[in-house]
């Protein structure tokens, strides 16, 4: 565990550069990919900038807006360099939105573009996995289990190992063939979606820091169940075999 | 045959999600909230005693019920220095509400005059605790200066915050959530 790195006379927090270190990675590899999707890696590129932009802004802005009348008293605090006055919520919903209108604006087809986003998602995935084991945030209950990690005084499951893996799988899963194949359009995030979820599922059994709804029922895994449910029906609906449907009289 | 894969995709899809609804049962978490002591997010703070820089013993324990900030520190430190009038002002805004701040000078890695001179020239209020020995920090497995935590009043760390500096509106919302009882 190492949630910071000292550079000389500076202390930087070594998830925040793990993660800077993944969206790099996840763009690079994004761009490469992207022709097999029919996307232009430059237009994915500028997509993706934009959203994080405007991820930093909407989640600088919605932590202000929980507290208004501190950020009244101190609007300069708005400013602040601090990594830590961030909303995911509000930052997530602002990203999707400038990216949704960006792309439109650019005239990107949805669905391609989603699936060519996918390399991009996955790496991001493996990157918060190690986030996760830098800090050692996301851990998990006790074990007896021979590879259980020693962590916040007993032995754990490797929660964000299990993390690492699980977005790894995913983006093996994913990974795009060196041929388009005309009309799956959108069938590479459907699987993204629905392997992550499902990843989520089966990890958070194991997370020892969930948020506990009735009868210790973990709410993420709620969540992940539903969003799997709908990527399943969605995939299943979308995608059936095209041999199958041609040999209908 | 479209709709006999279909179906069959249904079934899957029915299974799949009841073996995922099965697994959600039999992994929920009947532990509650973590009961051991230890430097991280929803454990309980550790419990420690030093001296104050007037030479009063000062416990974590003493201030149970409260909610505790947790600032370590050191007179070198350039955001160290920047945050703590921040925390001068919350301090006088919130310490009659129950808020506390324990701000632990890493003087194993700091000197006792430097570490006096500075708070006599600023003028703090709330208590400045001398971690000769660094064992404070060890407990707290201190890594950066400066590190902050946030405790609430059931003695659970809520919010850990690695360098600074703090600004102030971030502090008074992390205060104001401590002691709104936010978990």
């Amino acid at each position: 565990m190492f949630p910071t790195v000292q550079i000389g006379p500076l202390s930087a927090p070594t998830p925040g550069l793990i993660l800077l270190f993944g969206i790099w990675l996840g763009i690079t590899l994004a761009e490469r990919l992207a022709p097999r999707f029919n996307v232009a890696g430059k237009a994915l590129s500028d997509i993706v900038f934009a959203a994080l932009l405007a991820g930093i802004l909407g989640a600088r802005l919605a932590y202000a807006v929980q507290s208004l009348p501190a950020f009244l008293d101190n609007p300069l605090s708005l400013f602040s360099l601090t990594p830590n006055m961030l909303d995911p919520v509000g930052g997530l919903l602002l990203a999707a939105i400038v990216a949704f209108f960006y792309g439109r604006h650019k005239k990107l087809a949805l669905w391609p573009t989603l699936d060519a986003l996918t390399p991009f998602l996955a790496t991001l995935g493996i990157a918060l996995g190690l986030a996760h084991l830098a800090s050692g945030d996301a851990y998990g209950v006790p074990t007896t289990l021979p590879w259980g990690i020693f962590l916040w005084e007993a032995r754990r499951h490797p929660t964000q190992i299990y993390e690492i893996l699980g977005a790894g799988l995913t983006l093996a899963l994913t990974w795009p063939s060196a041929e388009t194949v005309p009309g799956r359009e959108g069938k590479t995030f459907g699987c993204f979606t629905a392997l992550t979820a499902a990843a989520h599922l089966i990890i958070h059994g194991f997370r020892g820091d969930s948020t506990i709804l009735a009868n210790g029922i973990r709410l993420e895994q709620v969540i992940a169940l539903v969003i799997l449910g709908i990527s399943l029906w969605w995939l299943g609906r979308h995608f059936s075999d095209p041999n199958e449907v041609s040999s209908q009289p | 045959m479209r709709t006999m894969l279909s179906k069959y995709w249904l079934y899957f899809v029915i299974v799949v999600l009841l073996i995922g609804a099965g697994w959600i049962w039999a992994s929920r978490d009947d532990g509650g909230a973590q009961l051991q002591a230890s430097p991280q997010e929803g454990f309980l703070a550790p419990n420690f005693t030093l001296e104050t820089l007037e030479g009063e013993t000062v416990s974590l324990s003493d201030f149970e019920g409260q909610a505790v900030m947790i600032n370590f520190w050191a007179s070198w430190c350039p955001p160290c220095r920047a945050e703590m009038p921040s925390m001068e002002n919350v301090y006088q805004k919130y310490q009659n509400q129950g808020f506390v701040i324990l701000a632990i000078n890493a003087t194993h890695q700091d000197t006792v005059s430097g570490a006096a001179n500075f708070v006599a020239e600023e003028g703090f209020s709330y208590p400045i605790l001398m971690d000769t020995k660094g064992s404070v920090s060890q407990l707290y497995q201190l890594r950066s200066l400066p590190t902050s935590l946030f405790v609430g009043k059931d003695g659970l760390i809520q919010e850990i915050v690695y360098g600074g500096p703090i600004p102030e509106a971030d502090l008074q919302t992390r205060i104001e959530n401590l002691l709104g009882g936010r978990q």
